[in-house]
């Protein structure tokens, strides 16, 4: 059995030391207090240092990256990671540097943090960005705290709706409840885009504004979106976008010229950095001028030559995170724009285009495609087909890919559509990944057809098979206990 | 540099598979008004060597703690981090992956997050652990409107002796209208006890106590503690995770949610950031909790298996009746305090905490030694306020000196040890402060 970390735990073998201590010391009792030393036992495992080495090595050789192949993730842009952006953000005069050191020694710091802020608004067609969102959904609280300290500042208290689109990414109505707005949802039509008499309907001086996605999490384009902005503005709300989806118009499209007021990116996602298993990730966020007093503080200029932390700035909405951000996934985007400039981001996004239109044309003989029309970076699938000829449902072809030595799409998202699966491939995979891919799909259709039995009860070739969410659930277990 | 492996010659090909000719045909879909007719006005892109030159030079631009002994703390420290860490973290299945969303396949990360939140409980003396938070501030945060939440009260009680970058992070979240927090002047660098006592009430949601504190010192708890749940509000705590070597755990001291900067637990300082706020609380906030949690399960043949559990909380299923919106964690953070806790165990962590402590107490005799005292007369951990006529001044002139000084208070400057530091470091230290003081 794999065991775990308090399973190998071994008294005696733990081998870490310390240099010897060249002062006398008296002992703790004598300088802290008792009623501030620690009574209870403190029960950490006991490893040898290749008995730590090798418990993680292990695990990683149960886990799947996209070094190990192609990961499909829609919405989550899971392109090549690359090595050199590793190597930079580890530099000594990068890594090995405090937050609060002199700002004369942290001058090449700074100005990482000031031109990723210009690249970034050049980007999004914005004026100005923070760095300090640690996420995508915290770049978002921080947009819409920025909105609603806006609409204070203009004495425009009344506004306490929020509009999110019904295919939006749970987090955007999530966002906007946590910054106390109650949400109002829009809906789709039949062409899979914001219905326009329905926002029309639903926008009026008591909403702050709007949440969108563009491409939108069907990866379509919103065509609309002039129009999308003419009727928030016209009401005085404000258009938020939510930059999940940037990797299909980086460098071709800006949200600023949409009409966007408040835009944030996921560099974890169009910038490349690494997701690191969950993260750390980061999420800038970049405004139109008429926000940019609103911004968190601090911000970086710049003055012959100089950098500096601009702390006084006192429409702030004040501080999202600790220092300045998640500098060193900065440093890898930053590295990644400077790698691939102006004609190399928007050959990025335009390949990721292709790649998406490339696997939907191909997968539409076996899979149904709600909206199967020019898409961008990723589309939507079902598996309504094979639903009906042998209920398999999209969990099941999700866990056979996995036999196939893929990681599976985005399954059961956007909710408006059934049984859905998302597939985003990213402009990093080649054509012939592409074609396997598409082979594997197939493959497992035409299983789907003959041998429904091994559809359903797949995965086979991993290291576990399905389990049971639901007691999990229902009687959480959520750290090891020793047993009695 | 290009990342894009498809020639031109094969880009066309593709096209032509779906009946188009070029490119720009697959943006038809964009109104041409809003789409771009040039090339961003970004430089060229640089090829690997270039890169590399550039980086060193802006590298090179900062001065960095592996050069210069390092005295700065003030929430972010220079701990030792074993090389295991970050060799085992450059395992790409490990950082390229995404948020274990499919069991069958990410059972190293699950079990990752499961041992990082056992880890975490036995640190904390804490039942229950999330994946954790972006850091200790966003932690604390969310901790108090998880209060809020649990208690449907909305005052929180601050004292002004927690890191003033987390009150600021409170204080910004608090635009929900959800908190509101209410802060309370410390006396003679910690709480001032008497001033909590005297405002707790049925309004009370909870109280934050930070200890060691934003100062180094460490808080009474047990009065407040007592005082806040005879009033059915919640104890918030913040610990530094290294001082629980040796320091009372907030287990022992009955807190209901413990937050604090993991930061030290294996991470670099990375000029603030990616680091990690890890969170525990006692079972019957386990529900409320925000973020992601990882729990132990079977598969269906019957073996031990981990699982995204209790995701009846999360934003994705719950949209806008969720109480947060976080859907990631700080994955790989929380997997370098995993190795790093693994790697030192409980007797090095103790030690580690002991000599941070005893380099401190050190330090504060030496000082004493030459007629300088602290700011302060409270005990301590690894940190304190040493009282000085002008804290800028002898920082630049222990730059100058090739030492990075501590954190300027008015006054006084907030000095950390670390076990990186050493007795003749110490003691160049002294002699230098000594000597701006004493001109």
């Amino acid at each position: 059995m794999n065991k775990i970390l308090f399973e190998k735990n071994q008294p005696g073998s733990n081998g870490f030391s310390l240099p010897p201590l060249d002062f006398p010391a008296d002992a703790l009792s004598s300088t802290i207090p008792a009623a501030f030393l620690r009574q209870a036992e403190l029960d950490l495992p006991e490893l040898s240092e290749v008995e730590v080495v090798r418990h993680f090595t292990a695990l990683s050789h149960r886990a799947y990256g996209v070094d190990d192949g192609f990961y499909p993730l829609g919405s989550c842009t899971m392109k090549y990671n690359p090595k050199i952006n590793e190597w930079a953000a580890r530099l000594p005069g990068l890594a090995a540097i405090h937050p609060y050191q002199a700002q004369e020694t942290v001058q090449g710091a700074l100005e990482i943090l000031y031109k990723a802020d210009k690249a970034f608004s050049e980007i999004a067609g914005m004026d100005r960005f923070t760095l300090q969102p640690a996420a995508g959904a915290h770049g978002e609280l921080t947009g819409v705290m920025i909105i609603k300290a806006y609409h204070r500042h203009h004495g425009d208290e009344q506004r306490t709706r929020m509009l999110v689109p019904d295919s939006a990414h749970g987090t955007n109505p999530a966002t906007a409840n946590m910054v106390g707005y109650e949400v109002v949802e829009i809906k789709s039509n039949d062409l899979g885009l914001v219905d326009l008499d329905d926002l029309r309907s639903k926008m009026n001086r008591e909403t702050a504004g709007l949440m969108l996605t563009n491409p939108n999490t069907l990866g379509l384009f919103e065509q609309d979106i002039q129009a999308i902005a003419e009727i928030v503005h016209e009401q005085g709300g404000l258009l938020y976008y939510d930059g999940a989806n940037l990797n299909a118009i980086a460098g071709v499209a800006r949200p600023g010229d949409m009409g966007f007021d408040v835009v944030h990116f996921n560099l974890h996602k169009t910038f490349s950095t690494p997701h690191g298993g969950g993260g750390p990730g980061s999420g800038p966020v970049g405004v139109k001028e008429h926000l940019s007093a609103f911004l968190p503080a601090p911000l970086v200029e710049c003055q012959d030559g100089r950098y500096w932390l601009d702390d006084d700035r006192p429409l702030s909405i004040g501080r999202v995170k600790e220092f300045y951000g998640n500098f060193s996934v900065i440093v890898k985007a930053y590295c990644y724009l400077l790698t691939l400039g102006a004609a190399g981001l928007r050959s990025a996004s335009e390949h990721a285009v292709l790649n998406a239109n490339y696997l939907r044309h191909h997968l539409a003989s076996d899979y149904q495609i709600p909206f199967n029309r020019l898409c961008k970076h990723e589309f939507v699938a079902t598996s309504q087909n094979q639903m009906e000829a042998a209920h398999i449902s999209t969990l099941d072809i999700a866990k056979r890919l996995m036999d196939y030595g893929y990681h599976p799409p985005t399954v059961y998202f956007p909710l408006i559509v059934k049984e859905a699966m998302m597939i985003e491939p990213t402009e990093t995979e080649s054509r012939e990944r592409l074609d396997e891919f598409i082979e594997a799909l197939r493959s497992i259709a035409r299983e789907a057809r003959e041998n429904p039995e091994m559809v359903k009860n797949a995965p086979h070739n991993t290291v576990i098979v399905r389990v049971d969410e639901v007691a999990a659930a229902r009687h959480p277990l959520v750290k090891w206990e020793a047993e009695a | 540099m290009a990342y894009t492996p498809n020639s031109q010659r094969v880009a066309e090909e593709m096209l032509h598979s779906i009946g188009l000719e070029s490119m720009d045909e697959l943006f038809a879909d964009i109104p041409r008004e809003v789409k771009l007719d040039q090339l961003l006005n970004l430089a060229p892109g640089l090829g690997e060597i270039e890169l590399r030159q550039y980086m060193q030079t802006l590298a090179g631009r900062n001065l960095n703690v592996d050069q210069y002994p390092c005295f700065l703390g003030a929430g972010a420290y220079d701990h030792f981090v074993p090389a295991v860490v970050d060799q085992i973290l450059q395992r790409s299945e490990f950082y390229t992956s995404y948020t274990p969303y499919q069991p069958e396949i990410s059972q190293g990360i699950l079990q990752a997050i499961f041992e990082y939140q056992t880890l975490i409980c036995q640190l904390t003396g804490m039942e229950v652990s999330n994946a954790s938070m972006y850091d200790a501030g966003t932690a604390l945060a969310e901790a108090c409107l998880m209060a809020c939440e649990a208690s449907k009260r909305k005052q929180i009680l601050v004292p002004e002796t927690i890191h003033p970058e987390y009150q600021k992070i409170m204080d910004t979240y608090s635009i929900s209208g959800k908190m509101n927090c209410q802060a309370v002047p410390g006396r003679n660098g910690v709480t001032d006890v008497e001033q909590i006592l005297a405002l707790i009430d049925k309004e009370t949601a909870a109280v934050v106590l930070q200890t060691p504190n934003f100062f180094g010192n460490l808080e009474e708890i047990e009065r407040i503690e007592q005082a806040i749940h005879q009033q059915k509000g919640l104890l918030i705590m913040v610990v530094d995770p290294i001082s629980l070597g040796i320091l009372k755990s907030p287990g022992e001291y009955r807190a209901d949610i413990v937050v604090g900067e993991g930061q030290a637990l294996g991470n670099g300082l990375n000029f603030g950031g990616p680091y990690l706020g890890f969170m525990a609380s006692s079972k019957k906030y386990m529900r409320k909790l925000p973020g992601r949690i990882v729990g132990q399960t079977l598969d269906f043949k019957g073996r031990r298996a981990f699982v995204l559990t209790l995701q009846a909380r999360e934003q994705h299923i719950r949209r806008e009746q969720a109480s947060s919106n976080i859907c990631s964690n700080q994955a790989l953070n929380a997997l370098a305090a995993s190795i790093y806790l693994s790697m030192v165990g409980a007797q090095g962590l103790r030690m580690i905490a002991e000599r941070c402590h005893q380099l401190a107490v050190y330090a504060s005799n030496e000082f004493a030694k030459i007629g300088l005292s602290l700011q302060y007369d409270q005990p301590f951990f690894k940190e304190f306020a040493l009282k000085v006529k002008e804290p800028g001044r002898v920082n630049r002139l222990l730059l100058d000196n090739g030492i990075i000084g501590g954190y300027e208070l008015e006054d006084a400057l907030l000095l950390a040890f670390t076990e990186k530091r050493s007795r003749m470091e110490i003691d160049r230290l002294v002699a230098l402060i000594g000597g701006v003081e004493h001109e």
